[in-house]
């Protein structure tokens, strides 16, 4: 699987949900890219703004799309990593503030 | 300028982290990076417990500007702690 292909397939998929990539599509790509690095590394699509496990199960609401977007997104209209937003984020109706780790914080750094 | 010691813990894979060393770069700062992600992972370990004494926020990008800390790319404060205007 290459980005371009990632970014087609996961475009129809998402938007239909109400999710809309960023409108910075070079973000947008090293994402992308970074998704693929850790499904490369780990055997899934771990968040790439987040410090994986290694772990599939402790790590399942990290797997992008991640549990934190849907609250992310209705609360600032942009995920952690400002990968998916809505649409008014993208159309600039709403300030683009910093998406704070939602993430428990026992959860965040496993040694 | 005149520099304290920055250190930046990040990802490889994440745009904040991104977003971090490309500003950092621009402004001429020198800093010290470490991509936790690329570790082996006794390395790793001893990284994580030293962003764990660090900062209880456990995310990244961490980055330390002398004895002040900032997680997440926000730009304004690391702006103020590094002095530019």
């Amino acid at each position: 699987m290459n980005v371009e292909k990632l970014y087609d397939l996961l475009k129809e998929a998402q938007e239909a949900k109400g999710y809309y990539f960023n409108k910075d599509k070079k973000k947008v790509f090293d994402l992308l890219e970074g998704l693929l690095v850790n499904k490369e590394r780990y055997g899934y699509m771990c968040c790439p703004c987040r410090l994986s496990a290694n772990d599939r199960e402790w790590d399942k609401d990290i797997i992008c799309p991640c549990v934190y977007r849907e609250p992310d997104v209705a609360e600032y209209g942009s995920c952690y990593c400002n990968l998916y937003v809505s649409r008014a984020w993208n159309e600039e109706k709403i300030p683009h503030e910093y998406v704070p780790e939602r993430r428990p914080l026992e959860k965040r750094l496993r040694l | 300028m005149n520099q304290c010691n920055v250190k930046l813990y990040a990802l490889s894979t994440c745009g904040h982290c991104r977003d971090t060393k490309a500003f950092l770069g621009e402004c001429g700062v020198n800093y010290d990076c470490v991509d936790v992600d690329k570790l082996d992972e006794s390395e790793r370990k001893k990284v994580l417990q030293e962003i764990m004494k660090i900062s209880r926020d456990c995310a990244f990008p961490t980055l330390v500007i002398g004895d002040k800390v900032v997680v997440g790319f926000k730009k304004e404060e690391i702006k103020k702690l590094l002095g530019i205007s």
